[in-house]
């Protein structure tokens, strides 16, 4: 087996010098009624040629590959620069561990030092922390963190925000003395009802929670929402799932919103059907030493020289235990990585133009979908790259299946997180698309109505 | 040694780029609010692709992996990544997007529902989640099954009972469930007796988290009785699998009666470790707690996969999506290469090399714990003239990673030294001979310890400094 070293010589050598003649004296403290159970009706095991031809069989039950995609919806396509594959799977940042011996790790820690400032260049504001695990666990440990921050209980969240994002909001706060509300939407612009929620807003409130762009594509009025929630000495915290927008949208301090937390899987990581992701966090100075996860920080060694330290780490579970800011561990480290890869790579004119394609593309596709029958855009304005679309007649499942027989995946039906919704598809739109991509779906839209 | 390389932002220089994407020829206009667009973002690196290739070759060069050598993190595991792993979860053919409908993504659905069925065998638990993202997300999400079940049954419970030499995400997990914890000490031989743990046992404990093998690297023996107890005390026992490496095909915690258990895929089944993540941790249930597993769930129905979300019992979602897919199909692929014949041999080999170190090291080292040892020992500084740490920074100097520091922290100066069943006596016996000589300098040159390490790129940091002055990024003409 090539992934045992041991060969039965030098076990036996072990054997001997640890003063055992059987192996199975090893496990003796196991109650023997109820160890060394029968294998036989596990796998036998596959030679690597074996291997490669059983997972090939694997891909081949997928068909995804065969259609051309609109998906989106806190998960996107984007180019993703050869370099970045390249240097990401280099061994020396795939195979180590946590920078415990910041010595030997000054790779890793120097690249995250670099990834965190990105991502306060992105968002404007002061710290970022080294990963967590998803965009939606992101929104959840903010929600935590405010409420740590803050002493109040009470957290307001926009409708707007992704549902997964709102699911495990709820399953974090389930047991936790944390009262939970929600804001309504406006439906005319998209946008969060600013009378619904000055109305909830009141002196416990730690915080509002709302996503921009929203789960309905559309950028949030950031400054009026950030103002209402200070006029009650609440938090604003802005979720994002397309991390693309960043590079285009103002940054959140511009408009004075405290936290922002999300997906960054947008930056470098492939879909992967859902994992690993990667979660980012970033706020303002004053809620250093209450966030979660891994913080990378520079210091000086013994000469003197620069070099970098995982930091702040009294607030971590391995020394507070039950008063940690979080229980996080393992993280993102890997993803975090690529991420600071990916965006050093573009660097500040490839982002520009991925993130503005990205909204172009979107654009162009809203200004010639006003000429189909069969279909309405939702709202025209003030999207980012992905667009509601109403279907006018008959169900949004119909319309998708009718699409998907031409190999086009046209959006994500909402009726899979609102079943009351059942005319509404959310299409996503990026750099990668060309131009006659989306004028195959606008053409294959049209043949339909 | 070489210094340190510039940050990406000394070595960034107007006009330069990287990227090779064209600019789109869709003819469009924006439609949003001039006042929402950025100018651009002041400071962003702008690098030619050469020179980002040898920054982060210049980083690699700083980084200490397994692919170099013996990595020996105690409760870590940080055994050999096969590499054929990799590249079955970089193909292409299983990188779809999430919401992508089912029946074109079966591939991608069976292997997890393979892996769910590997997980079972190996651990005898009845259902398994593979939604957690990590250990200690695993840790969570099993403590909110458990708050979940007792709710359910109308007897709420307050407390969570944790063993002093627990990881330390263990009580912190719990907390976050909405559980209060009280800590149970383990006896003289480093585990937990029914006699010690009956006076905890008080009519508001939810569970026991117990960690087996524990942290010391003992298999926690009662554990049979101990479940008898807590189950007679309407209380449950959950089991952190993050040392399941040494159990593997040896006994299944299912039949030991366990509750919930959580592994860790990254650890006992080989998948990179990334510098801290991306891990994966599942979780698993006996048959009473199945209707609390999170949502969604993969089943086979009418001879296809698909993802189910109704569960009215269930705790609810966890994370985005299914999990961490790409850790699932290295886990499944390194399954599938050992297959029956080999799983057995992980453990045997795992606690044959684990005992070897410990019984070459410990006449030179103290050994707190007596007791069998598994796949992982741990000694302590006692008796030595120098501390854990500057063994371990002089450990650098000879090109190996140090063992786990200073935990458990029961032990002083605790050494966790976990070889894993992927290195060979040589590497072992190289391992020791090093140990060996360290030990005789500790006596004889203390200073070279205490100056240690000497030959790395950079030498003891400041980690008071940092914490006291933070620096968390680059700041244009800030910065040391």
């Amino acid at each position: 087996m090539r992934f045992l070293p041991l060969t039965d010589a030098a076990r036996e050598e072990i054997k001997k010098a640890i003063g055992i003649k059987d192996s199975k004296e090893l496990f003796k403290s196991i109650p023997a009624d109820k160890s060394f159970f029968d294998l036989a009706a596990l796998p036998s095991a596959l030679s690597e040629p074996e291997l490669i031809a059983e997972f090939k069989a694997l891909g081949r039950k997928n068909s995804f590959q065969e259609y051309l995609s609109f998906l989106g919806a806190g998960a996107y396509a984007h180019f993703i620069p050869e370099v970045v594959a390249y240097l990401s799977a280099k061994g020396e940042f795939v195979t180590p561990y946590t920078p415990y011996q910041p010595e030997v790790s000054q790779g890793n820690l120097q690249a995250i030092f670099e990834y965190q400032t990105m991502m306060t260049m992105l968002t404007g504001l002061d710290v970022a922390n080294a990963s967590l695990y998803d965009g939606a666990t992101a929104v959840a440990e903010a929600v935590l963190l405010a409420v740590r921050k803050s002493g109040r209980q009470r957290v307001l969240l926009a409708d707007s925000l992704h549902p997964e994002t709102m699911a495990v909001v709820r399953t974090y706060t389930q047991n936790l003395p944390i009262e939970l509300a929600t804001v309504a939407v406006n439906e005319a612009d998209g946008r969060v009802d600013l009378a619904d929620l000055t109305s909830k807003l009141n002196d416990q409130t730690a915080a509002l929670v709302f996503q921009s762009p929203n789960f309905l594509g559309v950028v949030e009025d950031s400054a009026a929402l950030a103002q209402a929630a200070h006029q009650q000495r609440a938090y604003a915290v802005q979720a994002v799932t397309e991390a693309m927008s960043l590079a285009y949208l103002r940054p959140a301090a511009d408009f004075a919103v405290d936290v922002v937390a999300g997906e960054a899987q947008s930056f470098g990581l492939s879909l992967g059907f859902g994992g690993p992701y990667l979660g980012f966090m970033t706020a303002r100075e004053e809620f250093l030493r209450q966030m979660p996860g891994r913080i990378v920080g520079q210091t000086k060694d013994l000469d003197g020289k620069r070099g970098y330290v995982l930091t702040l780490s009294t607030r971590e579970q391995h020394i507070k235990r039950e008063k940690a800011t979080s229980n996080i561990c393992s993280n993102e480290a890997w993803c975090a990585l690529r991420a600071g890869m990916y965006l050093a790579t573009m660097g500040k004119d490839g982002l520009a133009l991925a993130a503005r394609d990205s909204h172009l593309h979107a654009a162009y596709f809203v200004a010639k979908a006003a000429k189909l029958k069969r279909v309405k855009v939702v709202y025209t304005k003030n999207f980012y790259n992905e667009v509601l679309l109403e279907i006018r007649k008959g169900t949004a499942e119909a319309f998708l299946a009718t699409l998907k027989k031409k190999k086009i995946l046209a959006g994500v039906p909402l009726s899979w997180f609102y079943p009351a919704v059942g005319n509404r598809v959310l299409l996503a739109f990026s750099e990668v698309q060309r131009c006659a991509d989306i004028d195959r779906l606008l053409l294959a839209m049209g043949e339909h109505s | 040694m070489s210094p340190l390389p510039d940050l990406i932002f000394e070595i960034s220089r107007d006009g330069k780029t990287a990227h090779g994407l064209g600019a789109s020829h869709v003819q469009a206009e924006p439609a949003i609010d001039p006042g929402l667009r950025r100018a651009g973002i002041a400071d962003f690196p702008q690098v030619s692709e050469v020179e980002i290739v040898r920054h982060y070759m210049a980083l690699a060069r700083l980084n200490y992996s397994l692919d170099q050598g013996l990595y020996p993190l105690g409760s870590c595991t940080m055994k050999y990544n096969p590499k054929i792993n990799e590249k079955l979860a970089g193909s292409e053919d299983f990188q779809a997007h999430p919401y992508t409908p089912r029946e074109l993504v079966q591939g991608n659905l069976e292997i997890m529902a393979r892996l769910e069925e590997w997980l079972l065998a190996l651990t005898g638990m009845a259902g398994f989640t593979c939604a957690p993202a990590a250990g200690a997300h695993g840790e969570f999400t099993g403590m909110l099954v458990i708050r979940k079940y007792l709710q359910d049954k109308g007897d709420p419970r307050r407390v969570v009972l944790i063993p002093d030499s627990a990881h330390g995400t263990n009580p912190s997990s719990a907390h976050f469930a909405g559980y209060e914890i009280r800590e149970v000490p383990s006896n003289g031989e480093g585990i937990i007796d029914v006699d010690g743990l009956r006076p905890f046992l008080k009519d508001d404990v939810a569970a026991l988290m117990m960690t087996n093998p524990n942290t010391l690297g003992i298999f926690e023996k009662n554990i049979t009785a101990i479940a008898d107890a807590l189950h007679g005390n309407g209380s449950l026992l959950y089991m952190d699998g993050a040392n399941l490496n040494a159990l593997l095909g040896i006994v299944r915690p299912g039949d030991l009666g366990v509750d919930v258990m959580h592994i860790n895929l990254h650890k006992t089944f080989a998948t990179p470790h990334g510098g801290g993540g991306p891990g994966s941790g599942p979780v698993g249930v006996a048959a009473h707690l199945l209707p609390y597993l999170p949502v969604p769930r993969v089943v086979k129905q009418g001879g296809a996969y698909e993802i189910v979300y109704d569960a009215p019992h269930s705790i609810g979602r966890i994370k985005n999506f299914y999990g961490q897919f790409l850790v699932m199909v290295r886990a499944l692929a390194y399954l599938c290469s050992l297959g029956r014949e080999n799983v057995r041999r992980v453990a045997e080999d795992a606690v044959l090399n684990a005992n070897y170190i410990r019984k070459k090291l410990q006449d030179v080292l103290d050994l707190p714990y007596p007791t069998a040892t598994m796949h992982e020992v741990v000694f302590s500084d006692k008796n030595l003239p120098v501390k854990t740490l500057d063994i371990a920074k002089r450990l650098l100097d000879y090109g190996l990673h140090p063992f786990t520091i200073y935990f458990p922290l029961i032990v002083h100066g605790a050494m966790m030294i976990e070889p894993t069943e992927t290195e060979s006596k040589e590497t072992l016996d190289e391992f020791i001979a090093v140990m060996n000589k360290i030990l005789v300098e500790a006596r004889e040159q203390p200073e070279l310890l205490l100056q240690a390490p000497h030959q790395t790129p950079v030498r003891r940091l400041d980690e008071t400094l940092a914490a006291r002055q933070p620096v968390l990024k680059w700041r244009k003409g800030e910065n040391l």
